[in-house]
């Protein structure tokens, strides 16, 4: 289907490979900001913007039909983020009389960077001449490289402003990013291992295989199997911390640090930091999708076994199949908007973790969990190959317990002696009232 | 010359070195620390393209993430935790720092270019063979022939770990 670009000279190709990526990006910020007011409106239980794009017909026009004189055509406020486009770009751009002014400027383009060049060793679909730009052996690799960049344009951001609180923003994404970072990178290693490659492309074909090697009209996507579950869920807070959304929005917490890092950033400035955090939501979706939900596959269904397993309905699943592999792409894109729909119910559910919590979660859980399983993994298949499946089995859930056993004992002996700051967190509602009770003394009784 | 001024990559070799060099230039000669660091980064960064440009993607993005990922942020973190500015320049009457600088810089520069020019005189391979320095020859290579190097640096490199809380923590 697209072979003929195969033809065209190596540069067009680059080029068109590469507006394949960043142009849809580029056109979905604004729906993702849309989609995340409304989202959130619901979940709060407000109306949010729903005026803009709303066509009111005229009472008297001849031109317009009987039926709709007088009434009001609704379009769930849809073109509001042109609105807020316009906002922006109307608003008049103050630069700070004591603003490190080379640093101020290039630190929105220097943020907005990683979140588009994260997407370059994405696959949205089979079609090796349209994507991933570049299919290079370090596929995944390259994007814990890129994401480590982010830090940047926040940190510069915060430094240049020349104000306390966005210096204090800066300080504390870079801290937070470095501290997610590695567990992240750890929570992906352990499904590098399961694959053999570092290419996302081999990751996602590795999906495709039966699933647990046992059922063969289903996929074997990475959140099903156990290792891989463990790793998804690390993966996926470390990806929430290292766009710095909510609840790990703490370079930004507006109660604390007026905006953070971009307190002295406005019109255009301010829009570009803006859509650099939503194209990084976007391109951290689609690596979650690639790296867990089975990349550009819409169901977890092996369609050409299942028309081997069903023949009455043979024909059916072929053309089924065929479906899955010509809209790759809009099936990949239904998973980013799934991720991005997860990041929006996270800010409205959780809130910001305090700076102690985000430390102590990231490096006292995370990372031990991600490092143990990544041995685990390991040791499933050191034993798969030397001793044979049951074996592994025996191994890993021994290794599990034990492991599980040591990190009680652990946290049991880095407790010891220690306030118990942990319990004055957040309890929703409907906790325990005794333990509540106990709890508001907190150390001091 | 002919292998090579065919090749599209030459132009592309001659933006991103030209780009790496200004951007060492400035670690220099920026008064102010922020400017050097920010030039570094634009340096490693540079490189790390270069590398790409080259065929040697893993060293490219190792590259990436060890020098302009991690060692570059603590280096601004640091500059922005002390708030470095350009310093006040004390100029002497007789400065021989400088001519002595430039003297040793010349050495310096003319023993590794007679090391490492010489070798390439008539080297009209732009890229590496294909799959040369893959993660996966690296990683067969660590665990095997260099096994016993590895795990001595990666002791190592604990023991900087166990150091570094050692020194952070006031009590432990």
């Amino acid at each position: 289907m697209s072979e003929w670009i195969n033809t065209l000279h190596p540069a067009w190709q680059a080029l068109i490979r590469v507006l394949l990526v960043v142009l849809p990006i580029l056109m979905l910020v604004p729906g993702m900001i849309w989609w995340e007011r409304r989202l959130l409106s619901w979940m709060q239980d407000r109306i949010g913007p729903n005026r803009v794009a709303t066509i009111t017909w005229s009472k008297t026009s001849r031109l317009v039909p009987g039926f709709l004189r007088g009434k009001k055509t609704h379009f769930f406020g849809l073109i509001q983020p042109i609105a807020d486009g316009v906002k922006l770009f109307l608003k008049e751009d103050i630069t700070p009389a004591a603003v490190d002014r080379v640093v101020y400027f290039i630190a929105p383009a220097v943020a907005l960077f990683p979140a588009f060049a994260l997407g370059g060793t994405l696959p949205w679909g089979p079609f090796p001449a349209l994507t991933p730009i570049a299919d290079v052996n370090i596929g995944v690799l390259y994007v814990l490289a890129v994401s480590s960049l982010g830090v940047y344009g926040v940190v510069l951001g915060g430094y240049a402003s020349d104000n306390k609180y966005s210096l204090m923003g800066g300080l504390r994404s870079s801290a937070q990013l470095i501290s997610y970072e590695l567990a992240m990178g750890m929570s992906l290693a352990g499904v590098v291992m399961a694959t053999g490659s570092l290419k996302i492309t081999e990751m996602v074909k590795a999906q495709e295989a039966p699933l647990w090697g046992a059922v063969p009209t289903l996929q074997n996507w990475f959140i099903f199997t156990p290792f891989g579950f463990i790793s998804a869920v690390v993966f996926l807070v470390c990806m929430v911390a290292e766009t710095n959304r909510a609840p790990f929005d703490l370079p930004e917490a507006e109660n604390e640090l007026i905006a953070g890092y971009h307190t002295e950033y406005s019109s255009m400035k301010f829009a570009v930091f803006f859509m650099g955090e939503y194209a990084a939501m976007f391109v951290f979706s689609g690596v979650f999708a690639a790296v867990f939900l089975g990349g550009y596959n819409l169901l977890p269904i092996r369609w050409d076994e299942t028309a081997t397993a069903v023949p009455a309905m043979a024909g059916l699943f072929k053309f089924l199949g065929q479906m899955n592999g010509a809209l790759a792409g809009f099936w990949f894109l239904g998973k980013c908007a799934l991720g991005i729909t997860a990041y929006i119910w996270l800010r409205a559910t959780l809130p910001r973790l305090r700076y102690d919590q985000l430390m102590s979660l990231g490096w006292r859980s995370l990372l031990p969990l991600a490092v143990s399983n990544l041995i685990v993994v390991a040791l499933w298949i050191v034993c798969t190959e030397v001793y044979g499946a049951s074996a592994a089995w025996i191994a890993v859930v021994a290794a599990g317990i034990a492991l599980s056993v040591a990190a009680g004992v652990a946290h049991r002996i880095a407790q010891r002696g220690r306030p118990n700051l942990e319990v004055r967190g957040v309890r929703l509602v409907g906790g325990n009232p005794a333990q509540d009770e106990a709890v508001v003394g907190g150390p001091a009784a | 010359m002919e292998g090579v001024a065919q090749s599209p990559n030459l132009l592309v070799f001659a933006a991103f070195a030209g780009v790496a060099a200004l951007a060492a230039i400035g670690v220099v000669a920026f008064p102010s620390a922020l400017r050097s660091a920010l030039c570094l980064v634009i340096n490693f960064f540079v490189l790390a393209f270069l590398y790409f440009s080259l065929g040697a993607e893993l060293l490219g993005i190792t590259q990436i993430v060890v020098y302009t990922g991690a060692i570059m942020v603590l280096f601004l973190f640091v500059i922005m935790l002390l708030k470095l500015q350009a310093p006040a320049l004390l100029h002497e009457r007789q400065d021989f720092k400088i001519p002595l600088g430039l003297a040793f810089g010349a050495a310096l520069f003319a023993l590794i270019g007679a090391q490492v020019l010489g070798p390439l005189q008539g080297v009209f391979q732009m890229r590496a063979d294909p799959g040369y320095g893959a993660p996966e020859p690296v990683g067969r290579a660590l665990f095997s022939l260099y096994l016993w190097p590895f795990e001595l640096a990666s002791v190592l490199l604990l023991i900087g770990i166990v150091g570094s809380i050692l020194l952070a923590k006031r009590k432990l």
